[in-house]
C-alpha cells in the first residue's frame, strides 16, 4: 500500500528570483507523529534545499519556529499534521513582520522593543556580591512567574491586529515581560520603565482584543499583563496628579 | 469577530444615552412637551431600538465582568484566587445596584 501523503502549500519569496511572493505546493509523507516542522525538514533534506525557515529545539522552548499555519500563528514544532490531514496545510511566515526570505521574517523591530523595556532586574543601589543574593519567597515568585515564561516566539505579535496596523505599538510580549520585572520583588526599576510602558504607543494602544493570549503557546496571557499594567499606569497617573512631589 | 461585536455594542449604548439626553431636555421644557415625547417614544421602531440597546448593554456588561479576573489578580500566598471568586462579587454588586435602581424607579 502506498504511504499516505498530504500537500503543503509553502510561501516562497526569494528576492533574487521573484519580485512578488508565490506559493509552492509540495507533497510530503503523512505520519501521525509528524508536526509541520518535521514536514518542512523533510522538504529541506529530501526535496528542495532552497527552502529557508528558522528552527532549533523542536520542543516548544526556543521560540524560533513560529509561522502562520492555515492563517493562525503557531509553533510549527507543536502543530501536528494529523490535526489538518487530509486537507492541505498552508504555511506562511509570521504575519505583521517584513519577510526576509521564504518563511524567515525580520525581527529587528521586536528585538529593539525588547531592549526598550529594560528586561533585567534593576536596583536603586546594587549591594556587593559578598552580601549574598536577593532573596525571594515562593509567594513572591508566584506573582510574576507566569509572565516570565515567554519564549520570544512573536506569535502574539502575529496575532495582534493593533500591531498589524500600528507598528509603533510596543506589543504583547514586550509589555508582558516589562510586567514580569515590575512584579518581581527584587526589582526597583518600574520608574525607569514607565516612560516606555505607560505611553500611548504601549499599554494605551491595546484595545484588549485578546488574540495574543489565545495563540500564546506558553499561556503567558500577555493581554492580562497589559491590562494589569494599565491599572498600574492609571494609579501612577493619579498619584502624580495628587502628589506631584512624590518620587514616582 | 466576537471582539468586533462587543465593540459595536457601544454604538447602541451611546445612541441610548443621546436619546436619554433628548428625553431629559424635553422634561425641562415642561409637562406638555414631555408627554408628547413619551407618546412618540412608544412607537414600534423606538421600542425595538430600546430592546436592542438593552441586549447590547447586557452583552457589553457580561463580557466585561467575565474579563475582570484577568485584570484583578489577587494572590493568596502562592495560590491565585480563583477567577470565579473575582468575577462573582462583581456580578453580585451589579445585581444589588440594579435592584436598588429598580426599587427607586418603581417606588412611586
Amino acid at each position: 500500500m502506498a504511504e499516505p501523503s498530504m500537500t503543503l502549500e509553502v510561501f516562497r519569496y526569494r528576492p533574487e528570483v521573484e519580485q512578488e511572493p508565490t506559493f509552492q505546493s509540495y507533497t510530503v509523507p503523512y505520519r501521525e507523529d509528524w508536526v509541520v516542522l518535521d514536514a518542512l525538514n523533510y522538504l529541506k533534506d529530501q526535496v528542495d534545499g532552497t527552502l529557508s525557515y528558522r528552527w532549533s529545539c523542536r520542543m516548544g522552548v526556543c521560540g524560533s519556529c513560529g509561522m502562520m499555519v492555515n492563517g493562525t500563528p503557531k509553533l510549527t514544532c507543536a502543530a501536528f499534521l494529523k490535526d489538518y490531514y487530509p486537507a492541505p496545510i498552508r504555511v506562511e511566515p509570521l504575519a505583521n513582520f517584513p519577510v526576509e526570505r521564504d518563511l524567515v521574517i525580520n525581527m529587528d523591530d521586536f528585538m529593539h522593543k525588547l531592549r526598550e523595556i529594560k528586561p533585567w532586574i534593576i536596583r536603586e543601589q546594587e549591594k556587593p556580591v559578598t552580601e549574598g543574593e536577593y532573596l525571594q519567597s515562593p509567594a513572591e515568585l508566584a506573582r510574576y512567574k507566569q509572565f516570565s515564561m515567554g519564549i520570544n516566539c512573536m506569535l502574539c505579535y502575529a496575532a495582534c491586529p493593533v500591531y498589524g496596523m500600528t507598528q509603533d505599538f510596543l506589543g504583547p510580549a514586550a509589555i508582558a515581560l516589562a510586567h514580569r520585572y515590575n512584579l518581581d520583588s527584587r526589582d526597583q526599576g518600574q520608574a525607569l520603565r514607565k516612560d516606555v510602558v505607560f505611553s500611548h504607543e504601549a499599554i494605551w494602544e491595546c484595545t484588549f482584543v485578546g488574540e495574543c493570549s489565545v495563540v500564546c503557546p506558553k499561556d503567558v496571557d500577555p493581554a492580562g499583563a497589559i491590562q494589569q499594567e494599565k491599572v498600574a499606569g492609571a494609579i501612577d497617573l493619579v498619584k502624580s496628579v495628587l502628589m506631584p512631589w512624590g518620587s514616582r | 469577530m466576537l471582539f468586533m461585536l462587543r465593540e459595536l455594542t457601544s454604538v447602541f449604548v451611546a445612541a441610548f444615552l443621546v436619546f436619554y439626553l433628548v428625553q431629559v431636555s424635553h422634561l425641562a421644557k415642561g409637562t406638555e412637551a414631555y408627554t408628547a415625547f413619551l407618546g412618540r417614544r412608544a412607537s414600534l421602531g423606538l421600542m425595538l431600538f430600546h430592546v436592542l440597546a438593552f441586549v447590547a448593554a447586557l452583552y457589553h456588561s457580561i463580557t466585561w465582568f467575565n474579563l475582570t479576573p484577568k485584570i484583578m489578580v489577587v494572590h493568596r500566598g502562592e495560590e491565585k484566587v480563583p477567577p470565579a471568586l473575582i468575577a462573582g462579587p462583581h456580578y453580585a454588586a451589579w445585581l444589588v445596584i440594579s435592584v436598588v435602581i429598580l426599587w427607586i424607579a418603581l417606588r412611586s
